[in-house]
């Protein structure tokens, strides 16, 4: 049984679809990725997924179906969303807004540890953990709002587009990062408009145009799509 | 400012000069400007409950609320029906102010709850409308069953009365007479201490954590785990158990209420409280209600200095009062949009383009090392 399973599942904005029945699967322990152009529908897919829009079809997590629950149920059940723009807290320092990731958990000891535990792996963060998040450069806060996922010790972890608006060599550095939880053993689904990059550091992925799933396959072998090369890899 | 330093190092001290200050206070205001002013203490002892109980629905959770007034309304009302000769009925204090509250805060989640899906302008404009429903209400509930005896309000209302000692009355202390505006001080002091400890314990909590939350990014907050329908609700609920206190609290303070005194001006004035003092910060919360109560009864001298020079009042001291209303406004926008008393956050936040610059070039090169 996959630990997320989706499937035709359909998401339209008032008469317009954004995603047209659309088949996916993440497996505990993989990290696999949806690219596709911008407006593709990548991130209604995430957000359909989630319970922030309402959608058609199927949502299996961990064997029990999402269809219907509020957002809010969705995360208690261990999916972190890290949202587009990165929706950090910005008149909260950061420290503040670790803690908000804990908010459901009880267990304030551990908690403490996996602050620790965040702080090191991004001692940028440490350092400006009094400070407000919102005075954080772009890829502080990006890196602030993966922490910040993280410390609900989520099950599977929803990367929004984590690229998004950061210089090159930040991108590189987040993407150290994903790798490296990624590692650590949590599955990730990751929706990102950088092939390229997305590609490098997934096992499988998924290619998402006009709504609908146009392509799936181990990385490797999407990276080798002549298709794939074209529309997406710039060659 | 040396002194402001050598009591921040003396915290204890300073407390206690507050302390006695407080106590004193309208015996000084009496002696030095007459009585009329202990009564002005009062209705800012008022305000600063109103404003503190907007603060929680504005300041923390973040949802804009033009409406607030209807809340101080049913308190209001409520006090009067369950305490006047009205419907004869006159239930001691105790038992009607935590009622008002109470039907206030579930009138808070009653026009709250439709009012969810919405952000920002929108939400605004809603609140104005309810607001202005309940007042309409309380102006026409006169007919067919007299409910509110619409415009001309009800009166008659009970003072509050500890058993026989009623607060409306001047009673003798070692042989100083002590005024009814000068009980309803103390008893307003405490009203006001309580609700400062219950706003501060909310904002430290939990649900004080989830309110910064949903105003900072509610998308973010609901990927949290925070259950954003009931977090808002709880914040709309309570503040409006704050106005309902306070508008039972006027009730018995004044006698008498009408609609008149709950109009949408109302609602903006506590508003404006909050974002003059500083918005999500209880000291700047306190001193914007003090200073927006008391000014306007200090412009009413204006029309005694001019016809003391001219020989007429040229500028009617009303018309006067709004206008330099609007003019502090406008510069304090433009000044210090961050209110005359903000946290320190804020504060930062407000002027941190500088650190901002430095931070990304900070970062960049961190990224490169």
């Amino acid at each position: 049984m996959s630990l997320l399973e989706v499937k035709d599942l359909k998401i339209h904005y008032g008469g317009i679809q954004a995603v047209r029945g659309i088949d996916l699967k993440v497996e505990e322990g993989e990290l696999v990725c949806l690219i596709g152009a911008n407006g593709a529908g990548k991130s209604s897919t995430l957000k359909g997924i989630v319970g922030l829009l309402p959608h058609g079809g199927q949502v299996h997590y961990a064997g029990a179906s999402l269809k219907g629950r509020p957002t809010h149920a969705i995360a208690a059940a261990g999916l972190a969303l890290v949202p587009e723009g990165r929706g950090i807290f910005a008149r909260l320092t950061v420290a503040e807004n670790l803690a908000m990731g804990a908010y459901l958990r009880r267990d304030a000891a551990a908690v403490r540890g996996d602050g620790e535990r965040i702080y090191e792996t991004f001692p940028r963060l440490a350092e400006r953990r009094g400070q407000l998040a919102g005075l954080l450069s772009g890829g502080e806060q990006q890196m602030l709002a993966i922490g910040r996922a993280l410390m609900g010790r989520p099950r599977l972890l929803l990367l929004d587009e984590p690229s998004m608006g950061l210089a090159p060599l930040m991108v590189q550095k987040i993407y150290e990062t994903i790798q490296a939880v990624a590692r650590e053993g949590m599955t990730i689904l990751l929706v990102e408009q950088n092939a390229h990059l997305a590609l490098q550091v997934s096992s499988r992925g998924y290619v998402m145009e006009s709504g609908a799933i146009t392509l799936a396959g181990p990385s490797a072998e999407l990276a080798a799509d002549p298709q794939v090369r074209a529309a997406y890899l710039g060659e | 400012m040396r002194i402001v330093d050598f009591l921040r190092a003396r915290p204890r001290l300073a407390l206690l000069l507050l302390a006695i200050l407080l106590a004193v206070l309208p015996f000084l205001v009496g002696a030095g400007l007459g009585k009329s002013w202990v009564r002005v203490l009062d209705f800012a002892l008022l305000y600063v409950m109103l404003a503190l109980g907007l603060n929680i629905v504005v300041g923390y959770a973040g949802l804009l609320d033009l409406g607030y007034v209807a809340f101080y309304a049913l308190g209001a009302y409520l006090y009067a029906w369950l305490a006047s000769p009205h419907f004869g009925l006159h239930l001691p204090f105790w038992a009607v102010l935590p009622l008002g509250a109470l039907l206030a805060g579930v009138f808070g989640v009653l026009l709250g709850a439709p009012t969810l899906r919405l952000r920002g302008d929108y939400l605004a404009i809603v609140t104005l409308g309810f607001g202005e429903i309940i007042r309409i209400f309380m102006n026409n509930l006169d007919a067919p069953i007299n409910i509110t005896n619409g415009p001309q309000g009800m009166n008659l209302i009970d003072p509050i009365a500890f058993g026989g000692f009623a607060l409306s009355k001047t009673h003798k202390f070692f042989g100083i007479g002590v005024s009814n505006a000068h009980l309803y001080y103390y008893l307003f002091l405490a009203f006001v201490l309580a609700l400062i400890f219950v706003a501060m314990r909310l904002q430290d909590s939990r649900i004080g954590r989830a309110w910064a939350a949903i105003r900072e990014d509610e998308v973010a907050a609901s990927a949290m785990g925070i259950d954003t329908r009931n977090v808002k609700l709880l914040a709309f609920a309570m503040g409006a158990t704050f106005g309902g206190l306070a508008g039972g609290l006027f009730s018995a303070f004044q006698g008498f209420i009408s609609p008149e005194s709950f109009g949408l001006m109302e609602s903006i004035m506590i508003l404006c409280m909050i974002v003059l003092g500083g918005m999500g910060h209880i000291p700047g919360v306190i001193l914007g209600a003090v200073l927006l109560t008391v000014l306007p009864e200090a412009l009413r001298y204006v029309g005694d200095w001019q016809r003391a020079l001219i020989g007429r009042v040229a500028v009617d001291p009303a018309d006067l009062r709004m206008l330099l209303f609007g003019c502090a406004l406008i510069l304090m926008m433009l000044f210090r949009p961050e209110g005359l008393w903000p946290s320190r956050q804020r504060k930062r936040e407000l002027h941190a383009a500088d650190e901002v610059a430095e931070q990304e070039s900070a970062s960049v090169y961190d990224a490169r090392g």
